[in-house]
């Protein structure tokens, strides 16, 4: 019973890992991606019709993920290429995949398809508790951890990674060492898009096998508080995820067993949670912006 | 000067860079009118001019971040486009930047890093950063995070990056701007021991003196022209003054208080102030008193608490108890900008675009910001528009503001031109106290002397004037008492005619005590 709880905390903490990697990503690159909810819902979309249309899962993942990168693309043509305010940018583009993933989707509203396969890693599943909780998890979860680490230690240990802080720190001494800022942020905001999508791709391939309109359900915006929870720092992504699923799955459990709460308020409860600690965090500055990006929204003109 | 042509001093036998009729153009603004210049290797040669004059210009080109319009470099002898900073590095010219391009949130070596070809681990990089710094006095701590490291420090950050590059030709865009007067010469130094070793350095500065004490040659840029290039010590500063500005500069006459103490007006006590973020400084007990008729100046390098500081005395920071500042017994610690304004202080912040002015306003708007409380420019809600243009004009003519058109944007004057704007705004009302930060930064010398004179002038009448300034030329050269904010901490203030520049300089680097410095 527990380990049953445990997993579904754990599955419902995968999107946030993958949503939140990418715009940590991004936000270290110095742009402020607010159209992660839309580039999510555009991956979940993508790939629950390649599901629904092929019935090839794994292609379903990689379309998803090429949904949420086009998606981010678009962001970046308008907030790199043109310049424009990254706030209002991003906005726009939460609304705009809102809108445009419920018109592709209307058709397929009211079909379900098989969810994703367990990999059971041989031995280790095998051992008691953690080998059903760890070792016997749907691929993508895997591939969210392990994306995570990659991106930890990109940014930690690699010249691309130092690139890729040193322009979010500072954009005008970049481009006067010679780096090219906005080929560094495309390429951020481009896997930033990847990210969400895969996140969002999850949503109807694991977590409910159908398409429903809106179906993130504010994942998004949560994705873009677990960044700033994290201080901007990749490890601190998954404790925060999994601290946030554990909550939506506690307010579940305890609607299935009829607390006297009313439901509404139980549903309130991650989003209060993401609130709460925000604020704390906030207080402590030294700690909340010891990896802050300098450069976070700004736009950079080159040649001045 | 002796109208000698350029170059007069004899050039180099074997140029390392030579400039030929370089000009540049932005829109109707020409930065470089044929400039023509070359250094040799070893030689450590003056750039000098005014803000403005088209030294930052030239050298960007040099480093590849702007390309010529027309004319011709070449690099030992052969002519050469520099296409960009990465090129620059290739054949071996190296840069320390005026505003520091170091990336904050990153470590030292990590900082080097960014500006080293690919392949070199942090580690390995580490152990060459600790060895240079050991072979040449220069202390600098590879895992040290840059935003906790001094101004010094940071450059000496940025001088290690350069030099691990093995450049040929070092250009140093105002470096001293930053630095006391003890971390100057501790910086000339080491510049050189490079020079001797070889490197040829091109040092901007609109500091005479230590231009006359550093280099050999020096070459004068004067509205984009090269007005000539001097041997500098063969030339005295005032020489060299009148070399870039054009014509004969005047002096500035700073009156001596009479004996007794004149009354306070502005009182400071015991004011502290939490370290807000990373990069703030807090504030620690500060208390000083500024009196009738006197130019208070407060010397001290940036990053001190100046900015903290000045918040604290406009209301822009709110101090935790009203009693903490007073202005004629009134207590107005907690009061904002606008109630502070009607007890009779007049502000002006440091940045001119965007704090003092705001620029995608005409002059007149800009005028009525800070008036509107005190003149009859407001009536029941309504600005009375004669009464506010009428304000701009006075304004404009009695700080000899150059107005390109009638009641133009403020974006459109020079840099000079809106300070005298802003410190005129202020000074028009007679204020019983002025507080001004950094009056003459980034202004040219016609205009730094006017603003100077006009504060003088105020304090003269009886008000009280405090000055935050990093310039310690322009210190001495208008305060009556001094005193010194190093790490947010407040020195007791002493009389100017009894401190020399070296003995303040100390304070600036962190000296204790007055006593310690007074010698």
């Amino acid at each position: 019973m527990l380990e049953q709880l445990l997993l579904t905390v754990l599955m419902t903490s995968v999107p946030l890992i993958f949503a939140a990697t990418g715009e940590l990503v991004a936000e270290r690159s110095g742009v402020l991606n607010l159209g992660v909810e839309g580039m999510m819902l555009m991956g979940a979309v993508g790939a629950f019709a390649t599901a629904f249309g092929t019935g090839n899962l794994w292609l379903a993942i990689i379309v998803g993920g090429l949904a949420g990168a086009l998606t981010g693309g678009v962001f970046a043509l308008f907030a790199l290429g043109f310049a424009t305010n990254q706030v209002a940018t991003g906005l726009a583009l939460t609304i705009f995949g809102t809108g445009l993933s419920g018109l592709v989707g209307a058709p397929l509203v009211g079909h379900a398809i098989d969810g994703l396969p367990q990999i059971t890693i041989p031995v280790l599943s095998n051992l008691p508790f953690v080998g059903a909780l760890l070792f016997s998890l749907d691929p993508m979860a895997y591939l969210a951890v392990a994306l995570l680490a990659g991106v930890a230690w990109f940014l930690k240990r690699t010249r691309g990674g130092l690139v890729l802080r040193a322009v979010g720190d500072n954009h005008d001494s970049a481009h006067a060492l010679g780096y090219s800022v906005l080929r560094v942020r495309l390429l951020a905001v481009l896997f930033g898009g990847m990210m969400a999508g895969l996140g969002g791709a999850y949503l109807p391939l694991m977590l409910t096998p159908h398409w429903a309109e809106g179906m993130t359900a504010g994942r998004g915006w949560i994705a873009l508080a677990l960044v700033v929870f994290a201080s901007w720092l990749p490890w601190r992504v998954l404790v925060g995820a999994l601290i946030f699923g554990g909550i939506t799955i506690m307010q579940l459990a305890g609607q299935a067993r009829g607390w006297t709460v009313p439901s509404q308020f139980l549903s309130m409860l991650p989003y209060l949670a993401t609130i709460a600690v925000l604020v704390v965090i906030s207080r402590n500055r030294e700690f909340s912006l010891a990896n802050f990006p300098s450069c976070l929204g700004r736009v950079f003109h080159a040649g001045k | 000067m002796n109208g000698s042509p350029r170059p007069a001093a004899s050039p180099p036998q074997d140029a390392l860079l030579t400039a030929t009729g370089i000009c540049k153009h932005f829109g109707d603004f020409t930065a470089n009118d044929d400039v023509s210049f070359s250094i040799g290797a070893g030689e450590i040669h003056a750039l000098l001019g005014e803000n403005g004059a088209g030294k930052s210009t030239f050298v960007k080109m040099v480093y590849g971040l702007l390309h010529p319009d027309s004319g011709m470099f070449e690099w030992r002898g052969a002519p050469v486009v520099i296409r960009n900073p990465q090129h620059a590095r290739d054949l071996g010219i190296g840069m320390v930047f005026q505003h520091f391009s170091l990336f904050q949130a990153l470590t030292v070596a990590e900082n080097i890093a960014l500006a080293m070809p690919p392949g070199e681990s942090i580690e390995s990089l580490s152990d060459r950063v600790r060895a240079m710094s050991s072979e040449y006095g220069i202390g600098v701590d590879p895992d040290a995070r840059v935003h906790n490291l001094s101004v010094g420090e940071q450059q000496r950050v940025e001088i290690v990056r350069c030099l691990l590059q093995d450049p040929a030709l070092l250009i140093m865009d105002e470096p001293t701007s930053v630095l006391t007067p003890q971390e100057s010469e501790q910086l000339f130094g080491v510049l050189r021991r490079f020079a001797e070793a070889g490197v040829a350095i091109l040092f901007i500065s609109h500091k005479l003196e230590e231009i006359r004490s550093l280099t050999e040659r020096a070459t004068v840029l004067r509205r984009g022209q090269n007005v000539g290039t001097v041997e500098s010590r063969k030339k005295t500063s005032k020489q060299l003054a009148e070399m870039m500005v054009g014509m004969a500069v005047g002096d500035i006459e700073r009156r001596e208080q009479g004996v007794g103490q004149p009354p306070a007006i502005f009182e400071i006590s015991g004011l502290s102030r939490d370290r807000e973020t990373q990069f703030s400084t807090p504030l620690r007990d500060i208390s000083v008193v500024a009196r009738a008729g006197e130019v208070l100046g407060i010397a001290g390098i940036a990053g001190n608490g100046q900015d903290e500081f000045m918040e604290a005395l406009t209301g822009e920071w709110r101090a935790p108890s009203a009693a903490m500042i007073t202005v004629d017994s009134h207590q107005i610690g907690t009061a904002g900008p606008a109630r502070r304004r009607q007890f009779g202080i007049g502000f002006v912040p440091e940045e001119r675009n965007g704090h003092a002015a705001v620029t995608s306003m005409t002059l007149a708007d800009n005028a009525l910001l800070t008036g509107h409380s005190l003149d009859n420019v407001v009536r029941r809600g309504v600005i009375e528009r004669a009464q506010m243009m009428q304000m701009a004009g006075e304004i404009a003519s009695e700080f000899d503001v150059r107005l390109p058109e009638d009641n133009p944007l403020a974006s459109s004057l020079s840099g000079g031109n809106l300070q005298k704007f802003v410190v005129g705004r202020e000074i028009i009302k007679r204020p019983r106290v002025f507080i001004v930060s950094q009056p003459t930064w980034g202004v040219d010398v016609g205009a730094a002397l006017f603003i100077r004179r006009a504060m003088l002038e105020l304090a003269a009448e009886g008000s009280a004037v405090i000055m935050i300034s990093q310039d310690l030329e322009e210190i001495f050269a208008i305060s009556h008492r001094i005193a010194v904010l190093y790490d947010g901490s407040l020195s007791e203030p002493v009389v100017a005619a009894d401190v020399t520049p070296e003995s303040i300089g100390l304070l600036m680097g962190g000296s204790h005590s007055m006593d310690e410095a007074r010698t």
